[in-house]
């Protein structure tokens, strides 16, 4: 047991190195160097003042990309060690982690309980879907909920916003709290924060809810044509039974696979939503970071992506073998 | 009083063209503690006769006509409450697929506690290691996961589950065909050990002929979904009445002579659109005319000994 728990640790470890590698070098692959870049653009907007070579020598010795490559790698390893990102190229010279976390908690917040509000939501309407006792409504209702599946969530996003932000206005359609309110720890800032994130957050339920459905509905289908399903109905055991120990609990391995791959997706996941509603998430921030060429915000931003999935595969990991006896044996 | 009583069991699955009547009124009688062998080829009907006697039959199949008496008790007309209090208290199922058939996420601990909790009965640490045992198992096994077991080991343990609730029948439908041949004697010894302590009935489903010989006090041949000869395991291996079990007992391969391979020519006949008359008729090298219109009922040969055919 110890020896697979560090198994699965030290392999975490390797994909973050490797993570960390590949970070690194693809933005210096690149072509144009992002110092030049953002000081063009500044003197473009007639910001510039000085010599344009002694400021970028000394932003790029700032940035320390003036040290030769091995010692830029290794001190790019200590410092993401230390959760040092490096700092904002465009605005400079606010530290990336500071633009990072503040994205994060919105992130988390709005994708994280969306995903497990259509992840239970989901697996528990594909079971009874699958399951032949169940009340026939259900099978009626996988209908509209495969049709929203197949909607993309930012198309969804759009049509709630004009349903019940515009057409019938009822909830915000943009931020994540009131604009210009100071936030405070109280109830009335996390009704105003919670308002904000119904729409955003049952865009992504409703587009997601059914490939949990289908996915689970196809599994307990599966399930139930095992022989272990026929035993336990020889037993005698009760339905409700055989329907949680039985198929639900075997149904339910590969759906957690799947959470913790999306729950470790969830920083860059949904890019869109956070964008068609201004929402002041990791995403948001990707993609005003992208649109200014701000390479170390999206280096940092996509450093984390890498680290979220390496975690959340090494949380699963490390659960798994608590649902799945055969795992930890080796196995699977 | 017979242990299980059958009568005109028939069993049919709905198809697109139609239904195919999968078992088509079969019935026999069990006394306690006797053990029946049910023989026959792929798609007579054996497994299906077997789960149905528990009414396991999934859909589309479906128990359309036939009495299963337990004790006086009819399983075919039991409301589903008392169709699972009947399950594994009454008849319990040793089932096919030894490997798959142990829930893998439970321990065998687990799967003995839900069976008593469901019957209400008395559980318990000790009450697990006595079954353990009598099936020839180490009491240690309960805390193993099935994956753990080896494939005789599972079996084994199913038999534990299949007896754990003392049933007057157990149905094992070909219990040991996922083991290799010492294995599966070694279990079918188990199987017997077990049911003369209980005392209870077995209906036997294989088509390992020679298994059979050794295992079952009776055997039943089936074809194409219904019982064609039922007799004594002496009777029928030394004078089989029916044209097809003979053939079904000349085609074993013996160790003396190194010939030929005898089979069957011929295809069992389609279950959807069954001949008018005997089915095995096509087949059969001593049809008469009238095998291809009537079919045949039911004759008494002799004790226990019983008959469908025209010419037998």
């Amino acid at each position: 047991m110890l020896a697979y728990i560090l198994r699965r640790i030290g392999m975490a470890a390797l994909v973050m190195f490797v993570a960390l590698s590949v970070n690194f070098s693809i933005p210096r692959l690149m072509p144009g160097d992002p110092v030049e870049q953002v000081l063009a653009a500044a003197s473009a907007a007639g910001g510039q003042s000085g010599n344009m070579a002694d400021t970028a020598r000394v932003m790029r010795a700032r940035l320390g990309l003036d040290q030769p490559m091995w010692r830029q790698y290794l001190s790019y390893l200590g410092n993401s060690a230390r959760l040092d990102l490096g700092v904002s190229v465009a605005s400079y010279p606010q530290p990336v982690s500071e633009i990072v976390l503040a994205g994060l908690p919105w992130t988390v917040g709005l994708l994280g309980t969306a995903t497990l509000i259509s992840f239970v939501l989901g697996t528990v309407l594909g079971a009874l879907m699958a399951w032949p006792k169940a009340p026939r409504v259900l099978k009626v209702l996988a209908v509209p909920v495969v049709v929203l599946s197949a909607i993309p969530y930012f198309i969804l996003g759009l049509v709630l916003m004009a349903l019940l932000g515009i057409a019938w206005p009822v909830l915000p359609v943009a931020g994540g709290y009131p604009f210009g309110v100071v936030l405070n720890p109280d109830i009335a800032s996390a009704l105003a924060i919670a308002r904000h994130a119904v729409l955003p957050g049952l865009s992504i339920v409703l587009a997601s809810l059914g490939t949990w459905a289908v996915a689970m509905r196809g599994m307990v289908v599966g399930v139930l044509g095992e022989d272990y399903i026929m035993l336990a109905e020889a037993k005698g055991l009760s339905e409700r039974r055989i329907f949680l120990a039985y198929g639900l609990r075997n149904a339910l391995l590969p759906q957690f696979t799947a959470l913790a791959l999306r729950l470790g997706l969830l920083v860059s996941g949904a890019i869109l939503v956070e964008v068609i509603f201004a929402y002041p998430g990791i995403g948001y921030r990707l993609y005003v970071a992208i649109g200014q060429k701000d390479v170390f915000v999206v280096q940092g931003i996509v450093l984390l992506l890498s680290a979220a999935i390496a975690g959340a595969m090494l949380v699963l990991d490390l659960l798994y073998p608590l649902i799945d006896p055969r795992v930890a044996a080796g196995h699977a | 009083m017979s242990a299980l009583s059958v009568r005109h069991l028939t069993v049919e699955f709905a198809t697109r063209a139609g239904a195919a009547r999968a078992v088509n009124d079969v019935s026999f009688d069990l006394e306690p503690g006797e053990r029946l062998g049910l023989v026959g080829e792929s798609g007579s009907g054996k497994t299906t006769t077997a789960l149905s006697l528990l009414r396991l039959i999934r859909p589309p199949g479906r128990l359309v006509a036939g009495e299963i008496l337990i004790a006086g008790q009819d399983i075919a007309a039991a409301g589903p409450e008392a169709l699972r209090r009947m399950r594994a208290a009454r008849i319990a199922l040793v089932p096919q697929g030894a490997m798959n058939a142990l829930n893998p996420v439970l321990t065998c601990a687990a799967q003995f506690e839900d069976l008593f909790a469901a019957h209400n009965a008395q559980g318990g640490r000790a009450r697990i290691a006595a079954l353990l045992t009598s099936v020839g198992l180490d009491p240690a096994v309960a805390d193993r996961y099935p994956h753990q077991l080896s494939g005789g080991m599972k079996q084994r343990v199913c038999i534990a589950l299949a007896i754990a609730l003392r049933p007057a029948v157990i149905v094992a439908d070909e219990p040991t065909s996922a083991l290799d041949v010492i294995v599966q004697k070694q279990v079918l010894k188990t199987l017997i050990a077990v049911q003369r302590d209980l005392g209870a009935a077995v209906v036997l489903v294989g088509h390992d002929m020679g298994l059979m010989a050794q295992f079952a006090h009776r055997i039943g041949v089936m074809y194409a979904g219904r019982l064609v000869e039922l007799g004594p395991v002496r009777e029928i291996f030394a004078d089989p009445r029916h044209p097809y079990t003979r053939m079904l007992i000349d085609s074993l391969p013996g160790f003396c002579e190194r010939g030929v391979f005898k089979g069957i020519p011929g295809l069992p006949p389609s279950l959807l659109s069954p001949p008018p008359g005997c089915p095995f008729a096509p087949r059969c090298p001593r049809a008469e005319p009238r095998c291809a219109v009537e079919v045949p009922e039911t004759r008494v040969l002799g004790p226990g000994h019983e008959v469908r055919c025209h010419v037998a």
